[in-house]
């Protein structure tokens, strides 16, 4: 087993990529995100990889989309505006169907917004954001041990998948510091036969494109695709589920809120009330399944988020309608404490309905 | 039998052109196809196209290709380039593609000494979507975003981005060509050469500007759009080299 050492989250997940196999990356700094950007451009010319600060995110995306197609392992991050700015280039490698780890380190917005922790990017990041039909594998990690692992991962799945694959994590996770391990043998790279290398001898050129001007063929491309995203479905889903066994009242929260989210739970079942979680890893595809056979147990779910209330709407819809839904979330950038939770989770309990929007 | 004197270069593939009637965007192609071909240097090229007429360029090269995003070549092409350096790669971009919503990529591009050619076709208008105003239509051109002709005072002056990018020290060679004669034919392939050739020998960027036509939206017959190539725009965009690797500048 290897040695654990003490890593802020940004920073791991840039030690996981490098791991990982990842030797190019191209970034724009932006805050709460810019220490994997110094991280990267301090450890890739340590092991013969290519660190570039683009001019742009747009430009970084870009690069990112030449390199993939060009076969390698690549990575980008950023934090939300500058994930806007990425979204024509994100949906042109979800075109292409080509492999890259994508990390945003959320802030508040709209806007400008603010540099403080915020999880408002969740429609973006699991419902498109940039044009087209398309999805991106959006995982949401908790800890910075799971940074490490859920980084690594993204690399396989995208490879596995040809999909570019979200890393969405906020200001909170990204600045904290924990005790970590890598382990080297857990990645899987895999051939690219479809990638632009130059012919090298090969008869027929290798194109990388997102273009089909015959709607017949672009049709198909997307029957493709959705084909595709079916089996990601199937196969891809993550989650952690705590004390619901007997849970009556679940809650439901992903990344830095699952973990103020666990001590209320924990509270809470001390007091003798019946609470438990579920907090889902893979945001997209959204963990509907499992919550779904947990309303059949469960009389009714509580979601948490760092935002007005974006994933409330799929838990609704994994939900469908058999056991009401309430929500508790700040924005901004403020945090809501585990006491603030518990009161919410004890209000429920007392009959009264949750707070919509603290 | 006679001897063959001339043929498809093998860079191209053996299908029609989609390009209209009197558009230079054919051969261009040609001629870079010619020089590849001469460089020998076909089993590691990567072209790089993003939107403007030339959007369907790898369906007519015969070698590895990317269609990027309208303006996003030059960062397409860096990501490229990074992991393949010994690859011989090129962008090929229209006017409304690399002065106005690409401008930042190919600045810097270049600024950084990328070691990539751009091929950058200037026909002063955008000819895919239908004869709409360029940075680089002239002052007076009529195009249907400037019915009136193009006014300084509402849209600004024509972007000349040869001289524009010879400041840059990254820029390693910088041309305009045309290839409205025979003789200015001989120029731009000698100067698309040049620009491989610089990329080969690893010392950065190099861009060829070529002025061309487009007879469709110019509304003219492609014999009209020559002349008008050579009366109007060569006048205000001068052909010549502005910036050579032995450190020569016009
Ligand atoms: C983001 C985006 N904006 C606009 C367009 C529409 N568009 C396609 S080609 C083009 C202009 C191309 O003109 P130019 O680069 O001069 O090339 P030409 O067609 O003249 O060869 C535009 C505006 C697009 N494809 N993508
Ligand atoms: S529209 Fe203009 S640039 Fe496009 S193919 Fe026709 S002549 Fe050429």
């Amino acid at each position: 087993m290897a040695e654990k050492i003490l890593m802020k989250g940004n920073e791991a997940i840039g030690e996981a990529a490098i791991v990982a196999g990842c030797r190019h990356y191209f970034g724009y700094p932006i805050t709460p995100q810019t220490e994997l950007t110094e991280y990267m451009s301090k450890r890739m010319p340590q092991v013969n990889g290519v660190f570039l600060q683009a001019e742009s995110e747009v430009a970084a995306i870009n690069m990112v989309y030449g390199a993939a197609g060009a076969g390698a392992r690549v990575m980008t991050s950023s934090s939300s505006p500058g994930i806007s700015l990425k979204m024509e280039g994100i949906s042109y490698i979800a075109g292409a169907e080509l492999p890259s780890v994508i990390v945003n380190i959320m802030r508040g917005g709209p806007g400008l917004g603010g540099i403080q922790p915020a999880q408002s990017d969740y429609f973006q990041a699991t419902k498109g954001g940039g044009h087209g039909d398309y999805h991106c594998i959006v995982l949401a990690p908790n800890s910075v041990q799971e940074m490490v692992d859920t980084t690594i991962l993204a690399f396989d799945l995208a490879d596995m998948y040809r999909n570019p694959v979200m890393l969405l994590g906020d200001g909170a996770l990204g600045q904290m510091m924990e005790p970590v391990e890598f382990n080297p043998s857990e990645t899987k790279p895999i051939a690219k036969p479809w990638a632009a290398t130059g012919l090298k001898g090969r008869a027929e050129p290798n194109i990388v494109n997102s273009l089909h001007l015959q709607p017949e063929k672009l049709e198909l491309h997307n029957i493709h695709l959705q084909q595709k995203y079916a089996g990601i479905i199937a196969n891809e889903v993550r989650y952690e589920e705590l004390y619901t066994a007997d849970a009556e009242l679940i809650l439901v929260a992903y990344g830095i809120t699952s973990r103020i989210a666990r001590s209320s739970v924990e509270k809470a079942r001390r007091e003798g009330m019946k609470v438990g979680m579920l907090r889902p890893i893979t945001l997209w595809p959204f963990p509907e399944k499992p919550l779904a056979a947990l309303a059949g147990k469960a009389s009714a779910f509580l979601t948490l988020e760092l935002s007005a209330g974006q994933m409330i709407e799929d838990v609704r819809l994994a939900v469908n309608g058999a056991k009401p839904v309430y929500f508790y979330g700040r924005s901004g950038g403020m945090i809501p404490s585990p006491k603030a939770v518990y009161e919410q989770i004890a209000n429920i309990f007392k009959g009264k309905e949750a707070v919509k929007h603290g | 039998m006679a001897d063959k004197i001339f043929s498809r270069p093998k860079g191209l593939k053996d299908v029609p052109f989609h390009y209209c009637p009197g558009c230079h965007h054919g051969i261009i192609h040609r001629l870079v196809a010619e020089v590849l071909d001469e460089l020998d240097v076909r089993d590691k090229a990567i072209g790089v196209a993003p939107v403007g007429c030339s959007v369907l360029a790898y369906e007519y090269f015969n070698f590895d290709a990317f269609e990027a995003a309208h303006g996003r070549a030059p960062a397409v092409a860096t990501g490229v380039k990074r992991v393949h350096p010994d690859a011989v790669v090129f962008t090929y971009q229209g006017d409304g593609d690399l002065a106005a919503i690409g401008c930042a990529e190919i600045v810097h591009a270049a600024a950084r000494g990328e070691k990539i050619t751009t091929i950058f076709v200037n026909n002063a208008i955008y000819g895919m979507t239908g004869g709409q105003m360029a940075p680089t239509s002239l002052i007076g051109q009529v195009t249907n975003t400037s019915p009136y002709g193009r006014s300084a005072e509402a849209a600004g002056y024509p972007v000349k981005v040869s001289e524009m990018l010879a400041t840059l020290e990254g820029a390693k060679f910088i041309a305009r060509v045309a290839i409205n004669t025979p003789g200015n034919m001989t120029k731009a392939k000698a100067a698309i050469k040049k620009a491989f050739e610089l990329q080969i020998s690893g010392k950065g960027f190099g861009l060829v500007e070529i002025l061309s036509t487009c007879p469709t939206n110019w509304g003219m017959s492609p014999v009209e759009a020559a002349k008008w190539l050579a009366e109007s725009m060569i006048p205000y965009y001068p052909l010549g080299v502005y910036k050579t690797s032995e450190g020569g500048a016009k």
